[in-house]
């Protein structure tokens, strides 16, 4: 079977089935390990002290905001130019995930902020962008729901998406483009990280326990969606059919 | 685990990050109930995928 052959909906559920079991368990053993790591294996910064275990779940929920975004971008050139079946979907499904991730980016940044720069929030191009991000994520939600078409929705949405998506270069840029408070880059970089093993390590566990986390609940809500679109389908074939005979009984004389 | 003078921003970063995973998963099990059910009553009513021929030979 081709993998595109998973564009079928009723294929799709069948693998969530059978998938979903096995990434739930891989991700809450990623995730055991990763805290185990973060707290009990990983040293205290030299200058952060412990709110470097901020770190842990900060940096991973910035980077799967991102991702969440990408996906959601694939997803709508997938609406828009291919007609996949489970494109739009896929991009509805992982706009609220999105938004969580970045609400946990965010708080979490902040948090950290209070006690290393002095202040919770700061207009700098990084922390106004990712908010920019947060924004689009919910003025997607919402388009979404604006429109009861589905389809009609989900086009309006990915051409939305795609026009959001130039956000995505200038959050990770931004701290190269432009003075900012937040620091830059220093795992994915060219010249490689310049974070020390015993603390690289623990944030990569938990980058993965977080992108394991985003696929379950992406599968999940996707499952979901394809369940509401099959209700909506159901309910619509049975006011067509219940329609005529209303019609004509109103059609009747009244004695 | 002693964690230090900002252990409170370090306690409620970890605590408001479990919170939203916990809220995105009853969002989603809580959903999946509610599709589940709209499809059960509709299938209750007569009302399902399987086409109208489907079951005679």
């Amino acid at each position: 079977m081709a993998f595109w052959d998973y564009a079928n909906p009723t294929r799709f559920l069948k693998l969530v089935q059978v998938l979903l079991p096995w990434l739930v368990g891989l991700c809450v053993a990623t995730f055991a390990i990763g805290l185990y790591m973060a707290f009990f294996t990983a040293p205290e910064d030299y200058q952060q002290g412990d709110t470097i275990r901020i770190m842990y779940i900060h940096v991973p929920s910035a980077w799967l905001c991102m991702m969440c975004y990408t996906v959601m971008s694939i997803s709508s050139i997938g609406t828009l130019v291919w007609k996949h079946p489970l494109a739009d979907v896929s991009a509805k499904s992982a706009a609220p995930i999105g938004a969580a991730f970045t609400f946990m980016a965010l708080v979490t940044g902040s948090l950290w902020g209070k006690p290393m720069w002095g202040t919770y929030w700061e207009w700098d191009a990084r922390m106004t962008s990712v908010l920019v991000l947060l924004i689009m994520y919910l003025g997607l939600m919402a388009l979404w729901r604006t429109m009861d078409d589905p389809i009609k929705a989900g086009k309006a949405a990915a051409v939305l998406t795609l026009v959001g998506a130039l956000n995505l270069p200038i959050i990770k840029f931004s701290v190269d483009w432009w003075n900012t408070l937040h620091q830059p880059a220093s795992v994915v970089r060219l010249d490689g990280p310049t974070i020390h093993s015993s603390q690289l390590w623990p944030l990569l566990v938990m980058a993965l326990a977080f992108t394991l986390l985003f696929f379950v609940l992406h599968l999940m809500a996707m499952r979901n969606e394809v369940l509401r679109r099959r209700v909506r389908a159901l309910r619509m074939r049975a006011a067509s059919v219940s329609r005529p005979a209303t019609a004509s009984a109103s059609a009747q004389p009244a004695e | 685990m002693d964690l230090g003078p900002h252990a409170g921003f370090i306690i409620a970063s970890y605590g408001l990050c479990l919170l939203t995973v916990l809220a995105l998963i009853a969002w989603v099990r809580i959903d999946k109930a509610n599709q589940e059910r709209a499809l059960k009553e509709l299938a209750d009513q007569g009302i399902s995928r399987a086409r109208p021929d489907q079951g005679r030979n």
